[in-house]
């Protein structure tokens, strides 16, 4: 288990103060000037070494994503630095706990990452629902621009560094980088064909990485202790530590740093009492948020948490979200309500998605009941794979996953539904 | 992709909100929205403005608020933006209230988290004490909403009600806050679950011991 020391989030669960005060005690905004000093490429070389991948879902290398920023404007045009804090994927609750509980740690993140990839100003685009959550952070920015820390010469580095806050109000594709960028621009947030890609054209046509809140939020506390540490925990290619949150059917839900490729049996037996109604009840587990297809309890049980660990069981770590569901879930109802939400939440810009997501909610309702064709089990496979990589974002990808993940593990109870759906109307005649 | 369209412009719309303007405080509010964006970039506070204006109406009708078509059209003209953009992101985020609803608008998250958690038995007790989803009950007090996932998935099931998360409910629990709040209270708000105190596992935390009781600095063990 992960020692507290090696711990990055030392105030989760919030039991002491977020104030600014309460987080110098803790370590935050301690010589920042001198982690600035070490220069940008210094700083980007130190994040690429850590091993660091982005902690929003896809797993991109955060120290590469910066280093594609310019180094110089050539034309005038500032960069920005987008904070993705709209935190909607269902199972995914962690940079609430990151914003409410330690937003010194996002904002010095902000002033560490934005100073690296030569930023003039970094918006945090928070989701509407967090209100709370919003305001404490504003609070928080309000004590950080009044102790000098960020704003002009951020912590007394001669770098003029502001960041703002953006609030969202209730779309989950707002979580999607381009699809970000146009809400912040004030518009739909629907997502922009790439290339251009951000970092050259992004918001307000300036260069712009979009990162999400725990990826930046690490980022000091890398610096201060070291990549080599950081890189200390995890197998190769999966460094780190990952705040873990942990749905559905264990005793003891919660949210919780671990280090990477923790397996999951230990993950759940160290921190959440176990699987309700032992490890023999448990059915199925979702790993990675909504998005990512779910892993039968026979592949999941010794399945290390990290991205190949669960790539190779045919899933994703995304966000690290776990839904864990026991033998009393109706499976089927449980991801046809993801359909239900990827229909809710679709943009409606590209077609597969606008008409596939509300098809494939609506063939998964009968799919429950059973009242289908055995051929259709096929169809919707099939046209899973037409929305499937055929739309500009991945919101599409993310409806389709789910169900296919279904399909793969669980055919036999949807055949048995259909069958005895057949056999009851039969009956009936 | 949800089909949502403004309340129908009649003319006792106009009469009641034509002449809606932001409250000195709320303009205050608007313009530091604004300043947050570089010069020319004011359209991106429309988001902020909105929300403001929402606010400011269920202030006025002492509701959560919503989003009359004079009121878009002043947000409009605040932002020197065409009514059409204004109106296209008023009706694609779905915090923006297009019809009038009540003075707590209650918003129960059905996604599967806290579907798995029983969000069913919340919506029962909602319908047992007379909620419609997506209408306002008889005495003006409720409007009940099923809510995507709000990211408290580790606390679920939950609901909020306007600007407050009520966590780890049953259904006597949520009874007891819609209770508290009909009486006129402030219910606790966060999770429900005695001696919890947020995310953390129930029973207590199996990590971090230390920083339950103090401001515990890890430095020193580095």
């Amino acid at each position: 288990m992960l020692a507290d020391k090696d711990r990055i989030f030392t105030n989760l669960y919030g039991y002491q103060s977020w104030s600014l005060e309460a987080a110098r005690k803790r370590g935050d905004w301690d010589e920042t000037k001198a982690l600035l000093a070490r220069g940008q490429d210094a700083i980007i070389e130190e994040i690429k070494t850590s091993g660091l991948r982005g902690r929003g879902g896809a797993g991109f290398p955060t120290g590469l994503k910066w280093s594609f920023m310019p180094k110089e404007s050539r034309d005038g045009r500032p960069s920005f630095l987008v904070i993705n804090a709209d935190e909607s994927e269902p199972g995914s609750c962690k940079d609430r706990e990151i914003i409410r509980h330690d937003p010194h740690k996002l904002i010095e993140g902000a002033l560490v990452a934005g100073f690296a990839m030569r930023a003039r100003a970094a918006y945090v685009y928070i989701r509407g629902e967090y209100i709370r959550e919003a305001e404490t952070f504003q609070k928080a920015l309000d004590e950080a621009y009044d102790a000098g820390l960020i704003g002009k010469n951020a912590s007394g580095s001669g770098y003029d560094f502001d960041v703002f806050l953006h609030r969202g109000a209730g779309a989950y594709i707002c979580g999607e980088e381009t699809a970000m960028i146009e809400s912040l621009e004030g518009k739909k947030g629907q997502p922009r064909l790439k290339p251009p890609f951000p970092a050259g054209a992004g918001l307000y046509g300036c260069p712009t990485t979009v990162n999400n809140v725990e990826s930046i939020a690490v980022a000091p506390t890398i610096l201060r202790r070291g990549a080599g540490w950081f890189a200390s925990f995890g197998r190769e290619n999966n460094k780190g530590t990952k705040l873990f949150q942990i749905s559905g059917h264990v005793e003891k839900p919660c949210v919780v740093e671990e280090a990477m490729s923790i397996p999951f049996r230990e993950l759940i037996e160290k921190h959440c009492g176990g699987i309700r109604g032992g490890w023999d009840n448990l059915l199925a587990v979702i790993p990675g948020g909504s998005s990512v297809p779910l892993v039968p309890a026979k592949d999941v049980i010794d399945m290390p948490l990290d991205f190949d660990g669960c790539k190779d069981a045919g899933s994703g770590l995304g966000t690290a979200g776990i839904i864990v569901m026991d033998k009393s879930t109706d499976i089927v109802r449980a991801i046809s309500r993801l359909s239900y939400f990827y229909k809710h939440e679709s943009c409606g810009q590209c077609t597969p998605c606008r008409e596939g997501t509300g098809w494939m909610w609506r063939v998964m309702q009968r799919l429950r009941t059973g009242d289908a064709h055995i051929d259709e089990i096929d169809m919707l496979q099939q046209v899973t794979k037409q929305v499937e990589g055929h739309t500009i974002c991945a919101l599409g990808d993310a409806a389709a996953w789910p169900i296919q993940g279904l399909i793969r593990h669980f055919r036999p109870e949807l055949e048995r539904r259909i069958a005895q759906n057949d056999a009851m109307r039969e009956a009936a005649e | 992709m949800a089909d949502r369209s403004p309340a129908p412009d009649t003319p006792e719309l106009r009469e009641r909100w034509g002449g809606f303007e932001f409250s000195e405080a709320w303009a205050a509010k608007a313009d530091a929205a604004i300043a947050r964006y570089p010069q020319g970039r004011q359209r991106s506070a429309v988001m902020a403005l909105l929300d403001f204006a929402q606010r400011q109406v269920g202030e006025e009708t002492n509701t959560q608020g919503w989003l009359p078509l004079p009121v878009i059209e002043y947000v409009a003209d605040y932002l020197d933006m065409p009514v059409i953009r204004v109106l296209e992101v008023a009706t694609f985020y779905f915090m923006y209230n297009l019809r009038p609803v009540g003075r707590f608008h209650v918003q129960v998250c059905g996604t599967t988290p806290c579907m798995l958690r029983g969000s069913d038995d919340l919506f029962a007790a909602c319908k047992k004490r007379g909620m419609v989803k997506g209408h306002v009950s008889d005495d003006g007090l409720w409007t009940l909403t099923e809510v995507e996932c709000m990211g408290n998935c580790a606390t679920a099931p939950m609901v909020q009600i306007n600007d407050d998360n009520y966590e780890d409910l049953t259904p006597e629990r949520l009874d007891a806050i819609l209770d508290a709040l009909a009486a006129g209270q402030q219910p606790k708000t966060g999770t429900q679950e005695p001696g919890r105190h947020t995310s953390e596992p129930v029973g207590g935390p199996t990590t971090l011991k230390e920083m339950v009781t103090a401001n515990h600095d890890y430095r020193g063990e580095w």
